[in-house]
């Protein structure tokens, strides 16, 4: 089953083609790093499947449906760069809100058991500012799990991460992984991201420059896949 | 081909003029209360109708724009806000000037002057909003948006000015002051309209070919970065 | 979840916030106070002239004011991304304005309601003798302030100049349901009865209200996402 479709997507930034004519699959169960160059469109093309921005020309195509639409939004998790929760709530205010808006039948039951799954249950009442940045972004991820997503899309998910946090993440990670969810997540932290892959893309000035499963020849050696396919 | 529209209507854009120009100030004699500054309204007027529909057809050329995504549109829609704007300055010193000689104020908050005002400002949120921001897709994208609600806005404004003012009248400068214009003296008005509608064509034409050019460099800066 | 649960659900987080750091609404009446001060200095507070003219100087200070809240409302999205969090999840654009604009206009009323006793004293004016019309008058007037604000907030939410840009949009926008609320409000704090000609001034503001409202649910999505 193919849990996203990209064809021939288009993104200019006035006359400029910041990603040019991409396309390929994603199978369901599958992990995809996809890797690039700062500026190669990595985020460019995330924002488009989590449903941020739109395609010039082009399809997207995710769990069978458009990504804008409510039903596809209800089924994505997604990690960006920022953090994604409130300063002035409380952990516990922030999932129970983000739970609300994702149509759970049981917010709160939900944002508590998240809260314990991530290790913050002691800090539930305690409001986000006041938080160190690992439980921040232990927050983080579970806003982007609560809803049981069926595609998690990450933004760079290991960066500036603690052991702490690195740990959670890949544990919920790889137990996604196990269920059967579907993972994209873009990446300059090699090792981690290369560890739980199962297929890899490369990205390069806006164009696919290489798309297929991810070998122990690029595990073993990660800069690889840039020494074969990117530019120098 | 373009080019040589642009040619035509400009030549017959400026033989208009030349000509009411001639009629203006050889064959239409003086207005009996204001004198000779009367023929500004040759121009006052076509200026104000230009720039006053301009909101109009920038609206549809932004809504073009959403629905196709062709950035053409925008350029347009952009171009006819400006060209607009120039107008509507234009219209707001001749009126200025005509109302301190012929009535002795420069301004007054009647409902036609003051709407006419918000229409001025609206242009001028509109280009500020364009140079605000840089992103070409996102600055089509929210202008259009800003050109719609202009629109909405200018129809409501006018008609509620006019509800306003009549509440607290003040002096209206109207073009009809003193009776009506006699039917030889109103012709220049029409024909100059035709004219500037014609170089406001023009106008809209070469800036629209400049955003395209100016497009077409910004893309090949970011290729020669990239690079 | 129905359309409008998550939309208050959006609406409560943002007064929530704002109620533990406080930090809009207290900016905002100070400001409000500020240019009652500044007023004082340019009419002369108690005189027959400023009588006429009260509705008028009301509304200006709700409409500076009330755009002190206005460009927060999208802007506080942007610490830590929460603005992509939101747009991303399933709440449309449509949910995520209205929410916002019912928070707005909670604040706004707020402000609004502490503000015009103070007005009342500060200018020995008359309390108006139907008192209901003039709250009735505040609820029309300030939805539209809210409705164009809160659209506006988000299209400006990413420029350098956020700030300038948002007065320098709307209050143009604005000046039909400034109108017909200065109309309405200097004729009740007058003391007078609402005529039938001023019929017309209410006819504006829920015509205001409801063509802005439905433009503005309509081109949310556009703005946000494109």
């Amino acid at each position: 089953m193919t849990a996203v479709v990209i064809d021939g997507v288009w993104k200019f930034y006035g006359d400029f083609p910041a990603l040019k004519d991409i396309s390929f699959n994603v199978d369901g169960g599958a992990c995809l790093a996809l890797l690039g160059r700062n500026g190669a469109g990595k985020t460019t093309l995330l924002r488009m499947l989590a449903g941020l921005s739109k395609a010039a020309k082009g399809n997207i195509s995710i769990l069978g449906g458009d990504a804008r639409a409510e039903k596809t939004r209800a089924r994505i998790g997604v990690l960006g760069h920022g953090i994604g929760v409130y300063e002035e709530l409380s952990a516990f205010e922030n999932l129970r809100l983000f739970a609300r808006l994702y149509g759970i039948e049981n917010p709160r039951q939900v944002a508590m058991e998240w809260l314990e799954r991530t290790g913050l249950e002691r800090v539930s009442d305690g409001l986000v500012r006041e938080f160190s940045r690992g439980m921040r972004q232990r927050l983080a991820v579970a806003r982007a799990f609560l809803h049981n997503p069926s595609l998690l899309l990450l933004d760079e998910p290991f960066t500036a991460l603690d052991d702490r946090a690195i740990a959670v993440l890949q544990g919920l990670l790889k137990g996604a992984l196990a269920e059967g969810r579907t993972i994209i997540m873009s990446t300059h932290q090699l090792r981690e991201a290369l560890e739980l892959a199962t297929d890899v893309a490369l990205i390069n000035r806006g164009q696919l420059a290489f798309r297929g499963e991810r070998s122990r020849e690029m595990l073993e050696d990660p800069g690889w896949l840039y020494r074969h396919y990117g530019e120098a | 081909m373009r080019l040589k529209i642009m040619l035509v209507l400009a030549v017959l854009s400026g033989v208009i003029l030349a000509w009411n120009l001639h009629t203006m100030f050889l064959r239409v004699p003086d207005e009996l209360n204001q004198g000779a500054i009367f023929r500004i309204i040759y121009f006052h007027v076509p200026s104000a109708i230009t720039s006053f529909t301009g909101f109009f057809f920038a609206m549809f050329a932004s809504v073009a724009y959403l629905a196709s995504k062709n950035l053409r549109f925008d350029a347009i829609a952009a171009s006819i806000n400006e060209v607009s704007l120039a107008f509507a300055t234009i219209t707001l010193i001749t009126g200025s000037l005509w109302g301190r000689i012929a009535w002795g104020i420069w301004w007054t908050w009647d409902a036609r002057l003051t709407s006419y005002f918000v229409c001025w400002l609206l242009y001028v949120g509109y280009l500020m909003l364009r140079r605000a921001i840089d992103d070409p897709t996102t600055r089509a994208r929210l202008c259009a948006v800003l050109s719609i609600f202009a629109c909405a806005d200018i129809v409501i404004v006018w008609k509620s000015i006019e509800w306003f003012r009549t509440q607290h009248p003040g002096p209206v400068l109207s073009i009809r002051n003193g009776g009506g214009m006699a039917p030889g003296m109103e012709a220049p008005i029409w024909w100059n309209l035709l004219a500037l509608l014609m170089l406001s064509a023009v106008l809209i034409m070469m800036r629209t070919r400049q955003d395209a050019m100016q497009r077409e460099i910004e893309s090949l800066r970011r290729y020669a970065h990239a690079f | 979840m129905s359309f409008l649960q998550q939309a208050l659900a959006i609406a409560g987080k943002d007064l929530r916030s704002e109620v533990r750091s406080k930090e809009t609404v207290n900016a905002s009446l100070s400001f409000a106070l500020v240019i009652l001060l500044l007023f004082s200095f340019a009419f002369d507070p108690g005189s027959e002239e400023t009588h006429e003219i009260a509705g008028g100087l009301l509304w200006l200070v709700f409409a500076f004011a009330g755009t002190l809240i206005l460009n927060r409302s999208f802007a506080r999205e942007l610490v830590n991304d929460c603005l992509d969090a939101l747009i991303s999840s399933p709440a449309s654009g449509a949910q995520l304005f209205l929410g916002k604009c019912l928070a707005n206009y909670v604040l706004l009323m707020i402000v609004e309601c502490v503000c015009l006793p103070i007005f009342v004293i500060f200018y020995d004016a008359r309390w108006p003798r139907q008192g209901w019309l003039l709250f009735v008058v505040m609820l029309l007037g300030t939805w539209g302030i809210t409705v164009i604000g809160t659209l506006f907030s988000a299209m400006t939410v990413n420029l350098r100049l956020r700030e300038l840009m948002l007065p320098t949009l709307i209050y143009p926008m604005l000046i039909p349901a400034l109108m017909g609320a200065i109309q309405l409000s200097t004729v009740l704090m007058a003391g007078e009865p609402l005529g039938a000609d001023n019929l017309i001034w209410f006819k504006l503001l829920v015509g205001f209200d409801l063509i802005f409202t439905i433009l503005a649910v309509a081109l949310v999505e556009i703005v946000l996402v494109g």
